[in-house]
């Protein structure tokens, strides 16, 4: 079994998809860092005093425009012209601008804090991660069985359900380490960027503990989008299947039955929808509401229906939906005939 | 002295029939029965979809068998297939390699999952000619060389058994000498082999036994000598020092009893028990042989005669079209 396991690992690192895929993950990462790197500006007095001058600016430039304005209406309304029109009553005299409108933070740049934003930045990274471990991990089996390469280890391995096994082991272990380390990475230069380019806000054993949970999550979903894709792959004995399952459980649940359902009217058609389900797994629950209902609060208030998914609901859908693909890719590899 | 040989291969009534929905069953298995014995190198011949490639593949785990018994080295397969795999090194059908891997590489995976040595790697490149190319891609090998390649993958375990469908397909005619000597020297060193192939000549040349499949059923089986001698018509090629004679020596014959066929330069007898009393019966009329030969069989004909896959003129033959024989 050693053999096999070191066999695996050594053969999923050479495959040029997963290099590739690792390149461009890399790369879409580290572009979004640079990114924010360079859009954020660390706050100081300096740029307070510039966004302070900005404002005044704004606000007296506002000002001369509202008397010209008052000058044009005035002149106008000497030469004997009907203003009423035009202008409001007494040529808008005291709709004047007021400099408690113009706020220096409006003039501020953008200044990444990441105690506030580093939850957004999880799901970004778990997304990027589960689209290359998806793609890495169909062609991993996908490519195999359709080359022939799958036959050949089967006519040195025949317990089917150990190669396969260990395969899917192999290749979730990879993601896993992958994930781990890149996720460490990303971690470290958001907070260095908020460390000196932004704020990196009050960061407590809490927060840290939150993001560490939400960052376990993020994990979870790339190790099912993995294992869901090596299993369609399996099934198909082919990366398309995969590859076009996805694109079809995309189009059916985000197109047509956001269409269909729309058509008939049905209440919380989002609940219906994959992506409901992605959203309340990052961000804990997912409150849909239903504005054609009106609820009176004490106050008299009008208030929505409201439907909650639960991050355990998604739990449920994304587990249900890995178990299957892979009980069924069981199934075949134990019964199919390999021709 | 008799000598009781080991079977190394052994399959009784193998069956297996494919299903298909819109195309209703069809029976690739229809009770087959071989038997490869240590140290020889078998032939395994029959048509296009006769089911060659089925057995083999049903002998490898890869399909599922409806019915009949098999065994590898005197263990059951495929419920034993794991503890004699490592002693069976096999190509099946046409060489299927990961494109984007060099053949170094995709050995040197194969022998990692089969917990072998490295060292093997580079042995069996030499012994199959790719030392040179070891390096490159296998999508820029020629046929010849993916079978090369895949022969070198199935003499990594240095098997007992070496099972090879069709090993000189695609090999250009030093390519063919080579494999032809490599199983030679494979079976000298001890190696039973189990040789799949439409070059009748090869197997007649290089094979000590032969099965004969035609439509999932055994046809002929034995050493290649006796299935020929069992095809062979007996029959004499005669020659006259002058071609004129040749009606008058056929009156001769027919009269003794035996049946005569008249070409332009030679006589084709048949149903003669001494083939001197040709030329005894001759001589008594003053007619002289030039030249009394037996005519032999060769395994291509035999071939041809059992699976009923020769070809006829003005006829297109379908690929299932073969011989009948009964259960």
């Amino acid at each position: 079994m050693k053999g096999l396991v070191r066999a695996e690992f050594r053969r999923l690192f050479k495959r040029r998809v997963t290099r590739l895929m690792l390149g461009l993950l890399v790369l879409a990462l580290g572009t979004i860092i640079t990114a924010f790197s360079l859009a954020s500006h660390k706050i100081g007095p300096s740029e307070l005093a510039a966004a302070e001058t900005k404002a005044q600016s704004a606000y007296e430039t506002q000002l001369r425009y509202h008397e010209q304005g008052v000058a044009e209406c005035e002149a106008a309304k000497a030469r004997g012209e009907n203003v009423n029109e035009q202008y409001p009553p007494d040529c808008g005299r005291e709709f004047g601008p007021q400099r408690e409108q113009f706020d220096a933070e409006w003039f501020l740049p953008y200044e990444f804090n990441f105690h506030d934003e580093f939850g957004i930045f999880i799901s970004v990274f778990a997304g990027i991660v589960a689209l290359a471990a998806y793609i890495i991990g169909a062609s991993f089996v996908g490519a195999e069985w359709h080359s022939g390469g799958m036959m050949n280890l089967l006519l040195w391995r025949p317990k089917r359900l150990s190669v396969l096994f260990t395969k899917l082991g192999v290749l979730l272990t990879s993601v896993l380490g992958v994930s781990l380390a890149l996720g460490t990475l990303w971690t470290i230069a958001l907070w260095l960027i908020g460390k000196f380019d932004g704020q990196t806000g009050k960061m407590t054993q809490g927060t840290w503990e939150s993001f560490a949970i939400s960052g376990a999550r993020g994990i979870g979903l790339v190790l099912a989008v993995a294992a869901i894709a090596y299993g369609l792959a399996s099934v198909g004995r082919h990366t398309a299947m995969a590859l076009g399952v996805a694109i079809g459980a995309g189009v059916i649940s985000e197109i047509g039955l956001r269409i269909a359902l729309d058509i008939a009217g049905v209440k919380f058609a989002d609940r219906y929808y994959l992506s409901t389900y992605a959203m309340a797994w990052f961000e804990k629950k997912w409150t849909l509401e239903d504005w054609n209902a009106c609820n009176f609060s004490i106050s008299g208030e009008c208030k929505p229906d409201v439907f909650v998914v639960t991050w355990q609901q998604s739990a449920l859908v994304f587990g249900l939906g890995t178990a299957v693909v892979l009980i069924a890719a069981t199934w075949l590899m134990r019964r199919r005939d390999v021709t | 002295m008799v000598c009781a040989m080991v079977a190394v291969l052994e399959i009784e009534g193998l069956r297996k029939t494919y299903r298909s929905r819109r195309r209703g069953e069809r029976r690739a298995l229809d009770g087959f029965d071989m038997v490869v014995e240590a140290g020889q190198v078998h032939g395994f011949l029959g048509p296009n979809g006769s089911g060659k490639t089925t057995t083999l593949r049903t002998l490898l785990g890869l399909i599922r068998p409806n019915g009949g018994r098999m065994a590898i080295l005197g263990q059951e397969v495929p419920a034993n297939l794991p503890a004699v795999v490592g002693k069976v090194g096999a190509i099946v059908e046409s060489p299927q390699f990961f494109p984007h891997f060099s053949a170094q590489d995709t050995l040197s995976l194969l022998a990692d999952a089969g917990n072998l040595s490295q060292q093997r790697v580079p042995e069996v490149l030499e012994v199959v000619g790719l030392r040179d190319r070891a390096k490159e891609r296998v999508k820029t090998y020629s046929l010849g060389m993916k079978q090369r390649l895949a022969v070198a993958s199935a003499l990594l375990k240095n098997p007992q058994l070496l099972i090879l469908d069709e090993p000189a397909n695609g090999l250009d005619p030093g390519g063919i000498r080579e494999m032809r000597d490599l199983m030679r020297d494979l079976s000298a060193s001890g190696m039973t082999v189990l040789l799949s192939s439409h070059i009748l000549g090869e197997v007649q040349q290089i094979c000590d036994s032969v099965t004969i499949i035609s439509l999932g059923r055994r046809v002929a089986a034995g050493p290649v000598a006796e299935v020929l001698a069992q095809h062979s018509s007996g029959g004499l090629r005669v020659r006259l020092e002058s071609s004129a004679d040749l009606p008058a020596a056929a009156q001769v014959l027919v009269a003794s009893g035996v049946r005569v066929d008249i070409q332009p330069d030679h006589l084709l007898v048949s149903g003669v028990d001494k083939p001197s009393s040709v030329t005894r019966m001759l001589a008594g009329r003053d007619l002289y042989v030039s030249e009394l030969a037996p005519i032999t069989v060769d395994l291509e004909s035999v071939f041809l005669e059992l699976t009923g896959t020769a070809p006829v003129a003005g006829q297109h033959r379908q690929v299932d079209q073969s011989a009948e024989v009964p259960a």
